[in-house]
């Protein structure tokens, strides 16, 4: 079950003709899919697209009742795969993922299908991670579109625009029996907004009518020499079909005047634009500008005609392309060339070569522009900009960073707080990391782990190391990079090498890191999915004996012992441990209101929670240096005679144990205590509670009675 | 104020639109805050877009929310869908750094910014981890926001909503209705809570408080003062303890103040008759000190807390003390009826064992391979103790009723060596440089923790005071004392130290 639940959203879907749809891109885009006649929906999760796939699982009634499959795919490759169902089927599918990884993933089956082409629309919905708030590789999924030639859909970035987008994707496959790529950025995925809804649509051919009545058709099989067919397939008759469609239904726009210089720019950069133009004083609130902009709509492919047509009469051109290389200056550059034409193209220069294109960046290079190419349109302020704005003063030395982290009660701190132990006795090991929370380990306060290849390659990026030496190889995976690709690509990677490596697979019950989405082995019940497979099975499956099973990764010494042990054993083979706890994230979640109404029943319920004597602790910290938990912090006494904050714990706290496990198996102090609030005690409980406190209570006026008490400083 | 104008605001009919910024740290509610402000906008005749940042930023990172606003007209306007550097109107941040973040980042300019903040601190990792004060200044902060900011609000947002049972996203949406910056009245604001449904109550709550500190002066951090309450105990002990302190009082103010502060820690440690010899110390090191005594108050300072050493009788002692349950209750939310159960997490070691014996036994046993190993087997494990209970409260009870034998323990003895070796090399550097002397004196802070941590703490005292020897000749000899001793608190291992000693030992 995913982090965040869609069940109230999702009714929105069911809007029919002529209603008003308010929320945000994600639910946008998927009323727009039912609206389309989809088939069938698969998707594997991410950022910006998970809540995309949460979207879909919420909204499975309604796809039932419509006829459209829905599948949670086992990863992107998979996703992508399922596209195949249109190669020869009249059926609409969409699949979502995240670029550029998501598509990295899936490249294989995606250059497969365009090979293939289809016959049904075929859209694949790529939620772009680039910029701010980005937890991958800075890349473009623009390549893929080039080197595989499927189209590529940058929409504005507003409600009616994305919704638009996909009802002309489906069409523009069809027409030329290519996959579309509608991609939308990180922004336009959780942007809000409205637009007009109409009724959803039954395919008109559904997955399970098709299975009655199977085609194939071997000229569509990507094997020589229909592969060599194929090929020339794409040029000449896929891309002049798409070309006019794009051309005939308008899909790339052009608004302003006409005028001696232009803007060209990707769609998804639209508002940004608009924004910089509206602050220099040459747009207004709708976007009515006085700058001629032509928008791509379709960033791939380019096409050559209708933007020489807007070039035509100009001096100068400007294009707004996010990120590099940048392919479509290029591409753009070249049509000028071949034209023989004058214009002068700006781009890259005026923008930086890489990074986002922020309202800033983009206000200085359109300014820049505009002074070159249409001076008169800039007011005087711009021209010869007035710096009269009082020093700020510099705080980039004060303000720390503050990187993502692990969760308050987060089950894989313990698991690193452990390995943090074993190599201070066993001194620092070759640690490869994968895609997850547990990359989090690599930042401080444990700085465990220094690369990752990729989601379900940990394992496998110490493949180099599989031999051994003076000390084993250590890789870290998640339970969803394990089911992701992991279990074939790390897992039967060292099992067939006789790897005589480590790897702790952290098991949070959950696909986490994305949003908390159920995995072959979630302990959770799902009506619709296949759960409770042990991961322990699995690598038993492959011939891995050496698999240690841990039910409670809070216990350190036991973690400690496990993977001292994995790492010192004469076992030859590969040594697995799997470090299970439930995301504490989702268990609060799926706790804490059960534990409301169970106090509110009268039964007894133990609420833990720790502390810290603040007279005890001294101030060194190396708690926090084993833990890193945002409820674990400093607090400044105000007493003169201490120079050092003290930790302390706030109300956050969830009582995992951390603490307390922590400082006894790293020996480190005894200020941490754990209190149990019991609520509903019995009877006999409260009695022995009261006795224990008369007794305890008289030991301390005996004591107090001859000393001088002093009351608490601070 | 002069309002600074280098960019236009906006162009031709953009003065209706309203930007509205939100960084946050993840887990705080910027979404539902974010909703209830589209929620105000939309039902009062504006149309609204917001945008986010989610991803992995939610966890415990830096999130960015973002908002704009405009009446709504004849067709849909084109908004923005990120905040750009000096184009917000109202900034607000869930947390004092953030404040510092936003600033950085350009969107809090003196032309147009309302910067609505909570002064209270989420502190980073970076900060935490430092054995040292790591933690950022807030004030630097709060005085850069006074110049950013056309408007600055400031309070502690977390803790208001705390105290009505709610969480900060409540507050700060109280604080940006009173800040009167959204064209929008009280009662509008009200209405998007409440047609949330869940926790209204308590969101409402939250949102008058944050309402009513929005509309009050700007409320910057304050750290509770120090009460010394006067000890309680027989009238014997009270008059010795009254002149003890009118001893310390004849000390010149600034070392008075310190050795009052002293003598309470020291007796309350062990009796009155050890705070008369930390008084003798002092006293001692003030006879040969001068005004303004800047000497004789840091003694004062560390020669406390290097006799309150952190011994098991101690630990016990602060463990079993009459107060400590309930004060626990009350933190932990304890409702009558509720029983509270304590565990304590101790892990005693052969080296604890050895220190509570008589100092000349304790010496031979400890310099017994044999005997430290049995006595680590019998002793060395993680215990949990229930001091809730009988058994275990009777058994920290006992130890920490052990003062009597203290003084002539081993740890004593090693305790004792230690502070006169440290303040005899202080005091050794007083004729030829007097602030090299303090400096020392300070050094004694790089001692602290128990077990391993105490250990690197030591090794890391004499590495330090081995570098001031190496540099004690030269004229700016304290400024290097002073820079080792910061160096050793920046890092555990002790790399920058390790760095600060290449340093000096690359000039002499």
């Amino acid at each position: 079950m995913a982090e965040r639940s869609f069940k109230a959203e999702v009714e929105d879907l069911r809007l029919g003709a002529g209603e008003t749809f308010t929320g945000e891109g994600i639910l946008a885009l998927t009323k727009a899919l039912l609206e389309n006649g989809v088939g069938y929906v698969g998707g594997y999760q991410g950022a910006p697209i998970s809540h995309l796939m949460d979207v879909l699982a919420d909204a499975q009634d309604l796809l039932g009742e419509l006829g459209v499959r829905f599948e949670a795919n086992a990863n992107e490759a998979a996703a992508a795969a399922m596209l195949a169902a249109s190669v020869h089927y009249p059926i609409r599918g969409a699949v979502t993922f995240k670029g550029s990884v998501g598509v990295n993933v899936a490249s294989d089956a995606l250059a497969n299908l365009s090979s293939s082409g289809v016959t049904g629309g075929a859209l694949v919905i790529v939620g772009e991670d680039y910029g701010e708030g980005s937890s991958i590789m800075q890349e473009r999924t623009h390549a893929f579109a080039m080197k595989s030639q499927f189209w590529l859909l940058d929409p504005r970035p507003n409600l009616p625009s994305i919704v638009q987008a996909v009802s002309d994707g489906f069409e523009l496959s069809e027409v030329s029996n290519t996959p579309v790529m509608l991609m939308v950025r990180i922004r336009s995925c959780h942007v809000t907004g409205s637009f007009q809804t109409r009724d959803n649509q039954r395919p008109s051919l559904s997955v399970k009518d098709a299975l009655s009545n199977p085609r194939s058709d071997f000229a569509r099989v990507v094997l020589p020499p229909m592969s060599f067919a194929h090929e020339q397939d794409k040029v000449k008759n896929r891309w002049p079909a798409a070309e006019k469609f794009i051309r005939e239904r308008g899909l790339n726009e052009v608004f302003g005047p006409k005028s001696d210089f232009g803007i060209v720019v990707q769609g998804g950069m639209y508002n940004t634009l608009i924004r910089s133009l509206q602050r220099l004083g040459l747009a207004d609130i709708y976007g009515d500008s006085n700058v001629p902009i032509y928008v791509l709509n379709v960033t791939y492919p380019l096409i050559s005609a209708e933007f020489l047509e807007f070039c035509a009469g100009k001096d100068h051109v400007l294009v707004i392309e996010e990120g590099q290389p940048e392919f479509i200056e290029t591409q753009l550059g070249s049509f000028l060339y071949r034209a023989e034409s004058s214009v002068k193209l700006h781009g890259k220069g005026l923008f930086p070569l890489a990074g986002e294109y922020t309202g800033q960046v983009m206000l200085d290079a359109v300014s820049g522009f505009l002074k070159t190419a249409a001076p008169g349109l800039l007011a005087a302020v711009v021209r010869a900009p007035n710096v009269d704005r009082p020093a700020i003063p510099d705080l980039s030395k004060t303000v720390p960073i503050r990187p993502p982290g692990f969760c308050t009660g987060c089950p894989e701190r313990p698991i690193f707080a452990a390995m943090k132990l074993v190599e201070k006795e066993l001194g620092k090991h070759q640690i490869a990391a994968d895609i997850g929370c547990h990359l989090f380990a690599s930042l401080p306060p444990f700085e465990i782990g220094g690369a990752t290849m990729g989601y379900g390659l940990g394992p496998a990026a110490n493949a180099a190391f599989d031999g051994g030496g003076a000390r084993r190889p250590v890789a870290i995976i998640g339970d969803g990079g394990f089911w992701h690709n992991g279990l074939s690509s790390s897992f039967t990677n060292m099992a067939f090498n006789k790897s005589d490596g480590v790897a702790i697979v952290v098991d949070n019950f959950y696909s986490a890191a994305t949003g908390g989405q159920d995995v072959m082995s979630s302990r959770a019940d799902n009506a619709t999915k296949a759960t409770r497979n042990p991961i322990s099975k699995a690598l038993n499956g492959i011939g891995i004996d050496w698999v240690r099973q841990i039910d409670h990764t809070y216990d350190v010494k036991k973690m400690r012992d496990t993977i001292r042990e994995a790492l010192t054993t004469d076992a030859p083979g590969p040594k697995v441990i799997v470090a299970s706890s439930e995301c504490m994230l989702n268990k609060q979640r799926r706790e804490k209101p059960l534990r409301a109404a169970a106090i509110k029943q009268g039964r007894r319920v133990d609420v833990p929670r720790f502390g810290i004597d603040e007279a005890v602790c001294t101030g060194d910290h190396a708690c926090i240096r084993l833990s890193g938990c945002p409820s674990l912090s400093l607090k400044k006494l105000d007493d003169p005679l201490r120079d050092d904050p003290v930790a302390s714990i706030d109300q956050s706290c969830v009582g995992c144990g951390n603490c307390g496990e922590v400082s006894d198996a790293a020996v480190l102090c005894p200020s941490f205590y754990r209190a149990d609030v019991v609520h509903n005690p019995s009877g006999f409980e409260r009695r022995l509670a009261g006795f224990r406190a008369y007794v305890i209570g008289w030991l301390q006026r005996r004591r107090d009675a001859k000393r001088l008490v002093f009351g608490d400083v601070a | 104020m002069s309002l600074h104008q280098a960019i236009p605001a906006g162009g031709r009919g953009m003065d209706g639109v309203i930007k509205l910024a939100l960084l946050a740290v993840g887990g705080q509610g910027g979404g539902v805050l974010t909703a209830w402000l589209e929620a105000v906008a939309r039902a009062n005749g504006y149309v609204a877009q917001a945008t986010s940042v989610a991803g992995v930023a939610q966890r415990t990172g830096a999130t960015v929310y973002y908002l704009e606003i405009a009446p709504a007209g004849p067709r849909a306007p084109v908004f923005s869908l990120m905040p750009a550097a000096g184009d917000v109107d109202i900034m607000v941040t869930a947390e004092m750094m953030e404040a510092g973040r936003s600033i950085i980042r350009g969107f809090v300019t003196p032309d147009r910014t309302t910067l609505i903040t909570s002064t209270h601190r989420a502190l980073a990792v970076s900060e935490k981890m430092v054995p040292g004060d790591g933690i950022a200044s807030s004030e630097e902060v709060i005085a850069a926001a006074e110049v950013a900011a056309r408007r600055f609000i400031a309070a502690d947002f977390d803790t208001l909503a705390i105290a009505q049972g709610s969480v900060i996203s409540a507050s700060l949406f109280g604080a940006i209705a009173g800040a009167e910056v959204l064209p929008f009245p009280r009662e509008a604001f009200e209405a998007a809570i409440k047609a949330g449904g869940k926790g209204a109550e308590a969101s409402l709550r939250a949102f008058a408080a944050g309402f009513a500190a929005a509309q009050g002066p700007v409320a910057l951090p304050v750290v509770a003062k120090a009460r010394a309450a006067a000890p309680v105990g027989s009238a014997r002990l009270l008059a010795a303890w009254s002149a003890l302190v009118d001893r310390a009082q004849l000390m010149p103010d600034a070392v008075a103040e310190m050795a009052v502060l002293g003598l309470r820690k020291l007796v309350e440690f062990q009796d009155l008759a050890y705070g008369a010899a930390y008084l003798d110390r002092i006293e001692a090191v003030l006879a040969r000190d001068h005004a303004p005594f800047e000497l004789s108050k840091q003694a004062a300072k560390y020669i406390a807390n290097a006799m309150a050493y952190d011994d098991v009788i101690r630990v016990a002692d602060l463990k079993t003390k009459a107060g400590r349950a309930e004060r626990i209750a009350v933190e932990m939310g304890a409702k009558p009826g509720n029983v509270v159960q304590l565990t304590e997490f101790l892990h005693p070691r052969a080296e604890e064992i050895v220190g509570l014996m008589p100092a000349k036994l304790g010496t031979k046993i400890e310099a017994s391979p044999v005997w430290m190993a049995r006595l680590d087997r019998w002793f060395n494990k993680g215990r949990r103790m229930r001091t809730d209970s009988l058994r275990a409260y009777l058994m920290l009870y006992i130890l920490g009723g052990m003062k009597r034998r203290r003084l002539g323990s081993l740890r004593h003895a090693q305790e004792v060596a230690h502070l006169e070796a440290w303040l005899g090399v202080a005091m050794s550097y007083l004729a030829s440089n007097y602030d090299l002397a303090v400096e020392v004196i300070r050094c004694r802070r790089l001692v602290k923790g128990y077990s391993d941590t105490h250990a690197r703490g030591l090794s890391k005292f004499d590495r330090v005071l081995a570098g001031i020897a190496l540099v004690a000749m030269r004229p700016d000899a304290a400024d290097w004392a002073r820079r080792l001793r910061e160096a050793a608190l920046q890092d555990e291992e002790g790399k920058a130290l390790d760095g600060a000693l290449a340093t000096v030992r690359s000039f002499v």
